[in-house]
C-alpha cells in the first residue's frame, strides 16, 4: 500500500442487497461483494431482509477483503448507504460500518444510495455529465446535474417500475424478476390491448396500470396471457421513455445513461436506444454487476465524499430512509 | 428527422421540436399561426402511439377552448386535423415564463407571478387541470401571462389531480429555478388563493406534500405493506 493511496470500504444495505465493496484510488474497484435476500414467495420484507444482512454480513465482508487482498487496518474510511430505504435494513448495514469505523478508529462516510448509482454509473461508462434513468424495485427517477445537485427532472407518482413489473409477473404466475419473464411472454403476443397510460408532466403512474392489468387477467377470458403481457409491458416502457424524452427535451444533455435493477431488460434498452437515436444523443447502460443495488458503488462515492472532507462522526451518525436525492451537494462535480 | 420537416412551405419556420411535438410558425387565414404536429414515436408500439397522439391531439384543441370560455388566457384554436394529429392555433408574441425568469428579479415578476397562479386557480374552478404545469408552459405575453400545452389535461375537479399540478409546477422550479423557487412559489400560490379561497388551497398544498413524499420513497411506504398483498 503505497503513501497517498486512499482504500474505502463501502457497504450497500438499503433493500434486498447487503453488498460490501472496496476501491482504492490507484487501483480502482477492488472488490465488489453482493448477497440479495430472495423473499421465498411474496415481495420484499423488511425485517426478513434486515434478517439476511444481519446473518451474511460477516461472511460478505470478509469475502471482499480477501478478494480486495486488503485488511481492515489498510482501509482509510468506512462508507454505507445511510438512506434513502428500508429502516430495518439500513440499521444493519450502518451498524455494521458503526462498528468497523469504531473498533479501527476509521472515518466513517455517509452516501445516498441514489447518488451511488450516478456516480457509479458516470465512473464507469466515462460519461460527464448524464440524464440518468434509475429504475429499480425501490426507485424510478429521473435525473440530472444541474447547479451544484442532482435534480429530479421525473419520477413515479406511487410505485416504482420494478415493483410494478414483479407484483404483475408473480400474481400471473410467472416467476421473478419479472422483466424477462413479461418479456418472454410478450413475444408471442398477437394483439395489443389498451391500459392506463398516465403520463402527468414530467411524471408517470404506474398504480393504474397495475390493478386494471391484474384485474383483466383474473377476470377477462378475452384475452389472452401473451397479449396481456406485451401490452403492459409496452404501456409501462412507454410511459418511462416518454418522461424520459421530456426530460431530456428539457435538460438538453447530451447523453442518456440507464441504471438500476430494471437495466437489465433488453427490451427497455432497446426503446430508450430508439427514443435517443431520434434526438441524436448517446445512449449507455450500465453493466448488470453495477446496475443493480451493490456494495462497489458506495465504496467509490465514498472515495468522493471523503476527499471532500466528508464524513460523519459515529455517535450522530443516523439512518436516512427518506434522504433525497436533491438534498446532497456534488462538490465533486466539474461540467465539460 | 429530415421527413419530419417535409410538408412545409418556404414561409413556414421551425419554433421548437419538444418531447411531443414539433411546433411550427405559419399562417392561418392571413393571421400569424402556430401549427403544432404531434409526431409518431418509433419507441412505442404503432396501436398505443396512434391512440395518444389522437387523443392528445383532440383533448388539447379541447381544453384550449374551454381554458378561454372560463376567462384563463390561452391561445385561440384555428383548426384541427386529427389524421395528421395536428392542430393550427394563435401565434403569440411573447416569451416563455422560463425565460423571463432567468433574466428578471423575482420581486419585479410578482404581479405575473401571482396572475399565473390565479389562472392556475380559475382552471382548476372550472373542472380543468393542465397536466404540465411548467414554466415552460406559461408564456408571458405584454406582462401577462397565458398557458400552452394542454395536451397532457384533463376536465376533472379531482382535488388529486389539481395537487399534481401544483406538484408539478413546483417540482420544475425545484429543478430547474431552485434559487428562487421558494419565492416564485409564494407569489403564485397567493394568486391560486385568490381564485380558490383558503380552505381549498390550503387542502390542496397539504396533498401536495404528501405526493411528494410518495413516488421516491416506496421502499418506506413499503413497509406498511403485508407479505404478498397488493397495494398500489
Ligand atoms: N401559440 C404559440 N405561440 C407562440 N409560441 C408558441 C405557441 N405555442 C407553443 N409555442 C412555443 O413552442 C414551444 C413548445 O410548445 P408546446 O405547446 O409547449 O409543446 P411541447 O409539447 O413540445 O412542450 C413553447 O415552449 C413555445 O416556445
Ligand atoms: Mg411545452
Amino acid at each position: 500500500m503505497s503513501l497517498n493511496e486512499i482504500i474505502i470500504l463501502g457497504i450497500e444495505t438499503t433493500a434486498h442487497t447487503f453488498g460490501v465493496g472496496i476501491f482504492s484510488s490507484l487501483k480502482g474497484i477492488l472488490a465488489n461483494v453482493n448477497d440479495a435476500y430472495v423473499p421465498l414467495e411474496g415481495g420484499i420484507h423488511p425485517r426478513e431482509a434486515a434478517e439476511h444482512h444481519a446473518s451474511v454480513a460477516h461472511k460478505v465482508l470478509s469475502k471482499a477483503l480477501s478478494i480486495a487482498n486488503v485488511k481492515m487496518e489498510d482501509i482509510t474510511a468506512v462508507a454505507a448507504s445511510f438512506g434513502p430505504g428500508l429502516g430495518p435494513c439500513l440499521r444493519v448495514g450502518c451498524s455494521v460500518a458503526r462498528a468497523l469505523a469504531a473498533h479501527y478508529s476509521k472515518p466513517l462516510v455517509p452516501v445516498n444510495h441514489c447518488v451511488a448509482h450516478i456516480e457509479i454509473a458516470r465512473y464507469l461508462l466515462k460519461v460527464s455529465d448524464p440524464l440518468v434513468v434509475y429504475v429499480s424495485g425501490g426507485n424510478t427517477i429521473i435525473a440530472a446535474y444541474s447547479d451544484g445537485r442532482y435534480r429530479v427532472f421525473g419520477e413515479t407518482l406511487d410505485i416504482a417500475l420494478g415493483n410494478c413489473l414483479d407484483v404483475f409477473a408473480r400474481e400471473i404466475g410467472l416467476g421473478l424478476p419479472g422483466p424477462p419473464h413479461l418479456e418472454e411472454k410478450a413475444k408471442k403476443a398477437k394483439k395489443f390491448i389498451e391500459l392506463p397510460y398516465i403520463v402527468k408532466g414530467q411524471d408517470l403512474s404506474l398504480s393504474g396500470l397495475l390493478t386494471k392489468a391484474l384485474e383483466i387477467a383474473s377476470s377477462d377470458t378475452n384475452y389472452s396471457l401473451e397479449d396481456l403481457c406485451y401490452s403492459f409491458i409496452e404501456t409501462a416502457y412507454g410511459m418511462l421513455i416518454e418522461v424520459t424524452e421530456r426530460a431530456l427535451a428539457h435538460t438538453r444533455k447530451n447523453s442518456v445513461v440507464l441504471t438500476g435493477g430494471v437495466a437489465r431488460s433488453k427490451v427497455l434498452q432497446k426503446k430508450l436506444e430508439i427514443m435517443c437515436k431520434l434526438h441524436s444523443v448517446n445512449f449507455m447502460t450500465v453493466p448488470a454487476e453495477y446496475a443493480g443495488d451493490n456494495g462497489g458503488m458506495i465504496a467509490y462515492t465514498g472515495y468522493l465524499c471523503y476527499s471532500h472532507g466528508i464524513t460523519i462522526p459515529v455517535e450522530k451518525s443516523y439512518i436516512r430512509p427518506r434522504w433525497r436525492l436533491d438534498e446532497v451537494d456534488i462538490p465533486w462535480f466539474k461540467q465539460d | 428527422m429530415k421527413s419530419i420537416y417535409h410538408g412545409l412551405s418556404k414561409t413556414e419556420e421551425v419554433l421548437s421540436w419538444g418531447a411531443e411535438a414539433l411546433i411550427v410558425k405559419t399562417t392561418f387565414l392571413g393571421h400569424p399561426a402556430v401549427k403544432k404536429v404531434r409526431i409518431p414515436k418509433p419507441y412505442r408500439c404503432r396501436e398505443l402511439d396512434e391512440f395518444l397522439r389522437r387523443r392528445r391531439t383532440l383533448l388539447e384543441a379541447k381544453l384550449l377552448h374551454y381554458s378561454i370560455k372560463s376567462g384563463v388566457p390561452a391561445p385561440a384554436v384555428y383548426a384541427i386535423d386529427l389524421a395528421k394529429t395536428t392542430i393550427v392555433i394563435e401565434f403569440l408574441e411573447g416569451e416563455l415564463l422560463k425565460k423571463v425568469l432567468e433574466k428578471k428579479k423575482v420581486n419585479n415578476l410578482a404581479n405575473i407571478l401571482e396572475e399565473a397562479g390565479y389562472f392556475a386557480g380559475c382552471l382548476h374552478e372550472a373542472g380543468i387541470v393542465h397536466g404540465d404545469l411548467t414554466t415552460s408552459n406559461i408564456m408571458v405575453c405584454n406582462a401577462k401571462p397565458v398557458l400552452i400545452d394542454f395536451g397532457l389535461g384533463a376536465f376533472s375537479r379531482d382535488y388529486e389531480d389539481q395537487s399534481v399540478d401544483l406538484h408539478l409546477f413546483l417540482r420544475s422550479l425545484e429543478s430547474t429555478h431552485f434559487s428562487i423557487a421558494e419565492d416564485v412559489f409564494k407569489h403564485f400560490i397567493r394568486g391560486y388563493e385568490k381564485a380558490r379561497g383558503k380552505n381549498k388551497t390550503e387542502k390542496i398544498l397539504s396533498n401536495v406534500k404528501d405526493i411528494r413524499m410518495r413516488g421516491r420513497y416506496v421502499s418506506e411506504r413499503r413497509i406498511k405493506r403485508k407479505r404478498g398483498q397488493i397495494t398500489t
